[in-house]
C-alpha cells in the first residue's frame, strides 16, 4: 500500500534501496522511528547527536505540501537550536508582536506580546510547516555528512508490527517489495491518524469539535501590516470567525470558521473561496490563492505514551485544536523529553523505568495543551446560547474596559509546561528563588555578554552555579553533571539574577539535558547533588 | 475573604428596583446580555477565585 496521501512540497528523501532489503536475516537496529514528519526527524536529530544509530521510515519521499502549522514558539526554536537547526528558521520566519481583535468589525482592542528582552529567540515566528521540516532534514543531512549514524528512508511504509520481549519486528513495504526489520526501540511519530497506534489496537479518546475551518493561503499585493488579526462574527459573514496572519514569502494565512454541515467539495471550489475572500478583503484587493483546505479537529490523547518498547510522540500521541499553536510545538517538547532518556537507557546509564517518566511528564504537558486549546475553542465557537451570550458580553466589555481583555481567548499561545510535582524532581531548596525557575521548569534564556545562557546548557546534565563555589564535575552511578560557573555580574542587564536568583544571594541548579530544572539550592552540597542526579535519572 | 452571605447592600430595596428597571424595554436576548455583562463586571470587582467559586456554588438551584 504505497498510495500518496498528499503531494510534496520538497522531495528530500527519494526511495533508495537499502542493503537491509537484501539481507538474509532481518537486520536489527537500536532505534527505528516510524514517520518522517517534524517530530520523527527531530527525534532522529536528538538521538543521532548522541551517537545513537537511528533509522527513520516514512511512507512518502519528502515533505507534504499545504498548510498546517505556521506558528512556532520560542521553546521549539530553543530545542531546534540544541539540534543546530534554528538558524535558518529564524532567518526565514516572520516575527510578529502585535495582535488585534475585532468583533462585528469594531476593533475591540489590540495587544502587544511585549517580548521580554534577553532571549535569543522571539516568543513566536511564523513559518510554513514545510520550511520548518525542511530545515530539520537539511540539518540531518549535515550531521550525516559528519558521520552521524542517522538514516531516513523514503517510500518505506510500515505495514505491521510484532512484539517480542527485547525487540519489535516490522514489515515494511517499498516500491521494490516488502522487507523486514527489527528494532530494540520503536518510536511512533506517524501523525494523528497513526497506523502504528491502530495496528496495536490502542485507544485515542477525546472530544470532537463540530465545526470546520477553511484555510486559504494567499499572496497579496496589498500592504497589510505584520500583525495577527482575529475577527469574531465579522459582518462580511465570510466566516463565523476569521483569522489573518502573515507568513514568509508574502503569503497570508486566512482561516474562516465555516460551520459543521458543509460540503467540502463545494466550499473548496475556487469561486466559492474567492467569494469569502472578496467579502473579507473588499472588492479591490488583488490576491492569488496558494493553497486551500478544510480542516476539522479533535482534542484527544492516548492513555499511555509508552507501551513496552514502543513510544509515541507528537500527533500520534496527542492531538489539539490549532488555536494556540500547540501541535507541533508540543511534539517538539516530546522529543526534547524523550531523546536524552532513551539515550541513557540505551547506553545503560539509567534504568528502563526512566522511560515511564517520559509518559508521565509529556502526558501532563498534553493535558495542559488540551485544556488550553479546548477553552480557546469553546470561546471562539460557543456551543450553547448562554455561552455565546457570555462570549459576546466579554467582547463588548473588552472594548471599553481593560479588565475584560484577559478573558478574550482567541488561542493561548504555546508555552512549555512545568513538570510540577512529577517523579524526576529533586529538592526545590532555593529560598527566595523565582517561581519561573522552580524545579520542573524549562530554563528561561538570559543574556551572557555577547551570547546567551541556553546554548551552554543541555549537553548532558549541567550544574549551573551563580556566585558560589562547587566541584567542576560531579558523578553519581556513572552519570556526570558538568559545572557551568557564572556570576550574576556576567549579565549586566540583571536578567540572569532576576530569572535565577530572585532574592537569593547565590544559587546551584541541577539542569537536565532537556534544559529543565531538576533541583536547586542556595549552596553546593555534593551528596545532595548526587541524590538529585539519581532521582533525575529514574533511580530515585 | 469568604463569601458574604449576610446582608451587605445599602438601600436594598432601591438597588433591587434599579436592577429590575435596568431591564426595562430590553428584549429577552438583550436582558440576557445585560446580565452577562453585569456578572462579569461584578466578578472582576470580587476577583478572589475562592469567593467566586463559593458564589458559583451558592447560586446553584436548590434541589
Ligand atoms: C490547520 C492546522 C494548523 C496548525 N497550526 C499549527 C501551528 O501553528 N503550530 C503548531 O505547533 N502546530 C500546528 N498544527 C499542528 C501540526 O501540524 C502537527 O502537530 C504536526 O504536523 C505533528 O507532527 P508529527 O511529526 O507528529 O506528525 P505528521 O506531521 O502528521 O507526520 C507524520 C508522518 O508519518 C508518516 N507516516 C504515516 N503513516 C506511516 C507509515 N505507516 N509508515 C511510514 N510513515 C508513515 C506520514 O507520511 C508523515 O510524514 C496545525 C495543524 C493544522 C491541521
Amino acid at each position: 500500500m504505497l498510495d500518496d496521501r498528499y503531494s510534496l512540497a520538497f522531495k528530500l528523501y527519494p526511495y533508495e534501496r537499502s542493503a537491509d532489503q537484501d539481507a538474509a536475516q532481518a537486520v536489527r537496529h537500536p532505534v527505528i522511528v516510524v514517520g518522517g514528519g517534524p517530530i520523527g526527524v527531530a527525534t532522529a536529530l536528538d538521538l543521532g547527536l548522541q551517537g545513537i544509530p537511528v533509522v527513520v521510515l516514512d511512507d512518502h519521499e519528502g515533505i507534504g505540501q499545504g498548510s498546517r502549522a505556521i506558528c512556532f514558539a520560542k521553546r521549539s526554536l530553543e530545542i531546534a537550536d540544541r539540534y543546530g537547526a534554528a538558524g535558518p528558521m529564524l532567518d526565514k520566519g516572520v516575527v510578529w508582536n502585535l495582535g488585534k481583535v475585532f468583533h462585528e468589525d469594531r476593533k475591540v482592542f489590540e495587544f502587544n506580546l511585549l517580548p521580554e528582552s534577553g532571549h535569543r529567540f522571539p516568543a513566536f515566528i511564523n513559518l510554513q510547516q514545510p520550511y520548518f521540516e525542511r530545515f530539520l532534514v537539511e540539518r540531518l543531512r549535515e550531521l550525516q555528512a559528519d558521520g552521524a549514524p542517522i538514516e531516513i528512508r523514503g517510500r518505506n511504509s510500515v505495514q505491521s508490527v510484532e512484539f517480542h520481549d527485547d525487540h519489535v519486528r516490522l514489515q515494511i513495504d517499498t516500491p521494490e517489495g516488502p522487507y523486514t526489520l527489527e528494532a530494540d526501540w520503536l518510536i511512533g511519530c506517524d501523525g494523528a491518524g497513526s497506523p502504528l497506534r491502530t495496528m496495536m489496537g490502542l485507544d485515542f479518546d477525546g472530544r470532537v469539535f463540530q465545526d470546520s475551518f477553511l484555510i486559504a493561503d494567499i499572496t497579496m499585493k496589498a500592504d497589510f501590516p505584520t500583525e495577527r488579526w482575529f475577527w469574531f462574527e465579522p459582518s462580511h459573514k465570510a466566516g463565523a470567525s476569521t483569522l489573518l496572519h502573515k507568513q514568509p514569502d508574502g503569503v497570508w494565512r486566512v482561516d474562516f470558521q465555516i460551520g459543521w454541515d458543509v460540503d467540502r467539495k463545494v466550499e473548496l471550489k475556487e469561486e466559492n473561496v474567492r467569494k469569502r475572500l472578496d467579502a473579507m478583503l473588499g472588492p479591490d484587493v488583488e490576491y492569488e490563492l496558494v493553497w486551500t483546505s478544510i480542516y476539522t479537529f479533535q482534542c484527544r490523547r492516548m492513555k499511555k505514551f509508552r507501551h513496552g518498547r514502543v513510544l509515541f510522540a507528537g500527533d500520534s500521541a496527542h492531538q489539539v485544536s490549532p488555536f494556540g499553536a500547540r501541535g507541533a510545538n508540543s511534539g517538539m517538547q516530546d522529543v526534547d523529553n524523550l531523546g536524552w532518556k532513551l539515550g541513557m537507557v540505551i547506553r545503560g546509564e539509567a534504568p528502563d523505568a526512566l522511560l515511564d517518566s517520559y509518559c508521565a511528564e509529556r502526558r501532563h504537558g498534553a493535558d495542559e495543551n488540551i485544556l488550553n486549546s479546548t477553552r480557546a475553542t469553546d470561546f471562539i465557537t460557543p456551543k450553547s446560547k448562554i455561552s455565546h451570550i457570555f462570549r459576546n458580553a466579554v467582547l463588548d466589555l473588552a472594548e471599553r474596559f481593560e479588565f475584560a481583555r484577559p478573558l478574550v481567548n482567541s488561542g493561548r499561545l504555546s508555552v512549555p509546561c512545568v513538570y510540577d510535582g512529577l517523579p524526576l524532581n529533586g529538592p526545590d531548596a532555593l529560598t527566595g528563588g523565582p517561581a519561573r525557575t522552580r524545579v520542573g521548569s524549562p530554563c528561561p534564556d538570559a543574556p551572557l555578554g555577547d551570547g546567551f545562557l541556553l546554548p551552554r546548557l543541555g549537553k548532558g546534565f549541567t550544574l549551573l552555579t551563580i556566585d558560589v563555589e562547587a566541584a567542576e564535575t560531579i558523578e553519581a552511578d556513572g552519570v556526570i553533571a558538568t559545572r557551568v560557573a557564572l556570576r550574576a555580574s556576567d549579565d549586566t542587564t540583571g536578567a540572569l539574577a532576576e530569572r535565577y536568583l530572585g532574592t537569593a544571594a547565590s544559587a546551584v541548579y541541577l539542569i537536565r539535558p532537556d534544559q529543565h530544572v531538576a533541583a536547586r539550592w542556595e549552596s553546593f552540597d555534593a551528596a545532595a547533588v548526587q541524590d538529585a542526579l539519581r532521582i533525575a535519572c529514574g533511580k530515585g | 475573604m469568604t463569601l458574604q452571605t449576610k446582608p451587605n447592600i445599602a438601600d436594598a430595596d432601591g438597588f433591587y428596583a434599579d436592577l429590575i428597571a435596568a431591564h426595562d424595554g430590553l428584549s429577552e436576548d438583550e436582558s440576557a446580555a445585560f446580565n452577562a455583562r453585569l456578572i462579569l463586571i461584578l466578578a472582576n470587582q470580587i476577583g478572589d477565585r475562592a469567593v467566586l467559586d463559593a458564589a458559583l456554588e451558592a447560586a446553584q438551584a436548590r434541589r
